[in-house]
């Protein structure tokens, strides 16, 4: 139970840093909206459901990253880790904190990002959205804790998307099959098993990653 | 309370400690001197558990919510409140009776009336108030003091000796500093730091 209290604290603090800053979820939103009416505009003819598609998950997934890479910037730019670190609490308590409020702004960004996609191409449907919300954990969960990993180097900015793209490619398999699929069942529990398999990788390890 | 021995500490291949031998016993006062780039942060933050030595070995007999660390930053977020950010920490440390703790540190520290403006707009010194409220937030049973005193104004630091001499004996220091004669009264033991 002091588990979740800690959980809901780290996480509070981080929606309430968001809150006041505005710098991480505007920018999610006016990129992932620039980015489907540049499609919109560049995209020749009528494209096809599949091709659309594609170009919906490449936007969720750079609006993600661009969530991800600003997740840890207040306890970098401020030097907190150390007291976050210090507390007695769980560590892996300061990952699902900073998952969930990530979770939170990604969840925020695609409640545009999918109307706007079913406004220039094609209707959504529930399959997809329940991809959307199967790989919005995963995207989350493990770009939260590379972004913890690369916080502390130099090359951050190139460090994330180095070490979260390839990781990210089974959610984008994923993704794409449960929202083209006529049987998407199998690519949801693909997305639920990547999810459940890399929650519990990154919430046993997390402590090593923010330990020196 | 904290033991050490032989203690180093390399970062990559420049030594930043070499062979420390330290024993603060429970209730002692451990003033830490040295010029810059002796080692004495490097030396706090092994003893506070922030970081691993690379040579010797250290034993403290403090969990980690027995530790209080003051480090050189204040480890409070600026767009947060002085309430905000000491409600944070509150919880994380499962203080009992949180709001009575937190109100009567802001109170002593002189804070009390700026407790609802977010930090950033805090001084340089308010804010080293703040730390110290956060420092002693849960009643540490070990204080890891750097550099306590920067920052701070005559009156903060006055603040601060009463808290300390109040404090002295029921609690173990380890106290970095530049100015030693304002902790002398107070210090048990002295290690000074070369480069």
């Amino acid at each position: 139970m002091s588990y979740v209290r800690d959980v809901g604290a780290l996480a509070r603090k981080d929606l309430l840093l968001e809150l006041r800053a505005r710098d991480t979820l505007p920018a999610m939103l006016l990129f992932v909206a620039a980015v489907f009416v540049i499609f919109h505009f560049a995209l020749p003819g009528t494209p096809s459901r599949l091709e659309t598609t594609g170009f919906l998950w490449v936007a969720i997934l750079f609006t993600a990253l661009l969530g991800l890479g600003r997740a840890f910037v207040p306890e970098r730019e401020q030097r907190t880790f150390d007291g976050l670190v210090l507390a007695p609490c769980d560590r892996s308590a300061i990952w699902l904190a900073k998952s969930l409020a990530t979770l939170t702004f990604l969840v925020a960004a695609e409640v545009v990002a999918l109307p706007l996609y079913a406004l220039f191409f094609h209707p959504i449907h529930g399959a997809m959205v329940a991809a959307v919300l199967l790989a919005d954990v995963g995207i989350c969960g493990v770009g939260t804790f590379l972004g913890a990993m690369a916080v502390v180097t130099r090359a951050r900015d190139l460090l994330l998307p180095l070490l979260f793209l390839p990781l990210a490619m089974p959610i984008v398999v994923g993704a794409v099959g449960a929202s083209v699929s006529a049987s998407p069942g199998r690519y949801l529990g693909f997305l639920a098993l990547y999810d459940l398999l890399f929650a519990l990788v990154c919430w046993a390890t997390f402590e090593y990653v923010v330990a020196e | 309370m904290l033991s050490a021995r032989r203690l180093g500490k390399r970062y990559g291949e420049k030594r930043v400690l070499r062979r420390i031998d330290l024993d603060l016993p429970r209730g002692g006062f451990l003033v830490v001197t040295g010029p810059n780039g002796a080692g004495k942060t490097t030396l706090l933050r092994i003893c506070a558990g922030l970081a691993q030595p690379t040579e010797g070995t250290i034993e403290r007999a403090a969990t980690r919510a027995q530790v209080g660390y003051l480090g050189h930053e204040p480890l409070v977020y600026r767009e947060l409140t002085a309430l905000e950010n000491l409600e944070l920490y509150g919880r994380l440390y499962r203080i009992p009776e949180r709001r009575e703790r937190v109100g009567m540190l802001l109170e002593r520290f002189g804070l009390w009336e700026a407790r609802r403006e977010r930090v950033g707009s805090y001084s340089r010194g308010m804010t080293q108030r703040l730390a110290l409220c956060r420092v002693l937030l849960h009643e540490p049973e070990l204080l890891v003091l750097d550099e306590p005193y920067s920052a701070l104004d005559e009156a903060g630091a006055e603040l601060l000796d009463a808290q300390l001499a109040e404090l002295r004996g029921e609690r173990t220091f380890l106290v970095s500093t530049h100015d030693p004669a304002r902790v002398e009264p107070l210090a048990s033991d002295r290690l000074a730091l070369a480069t």
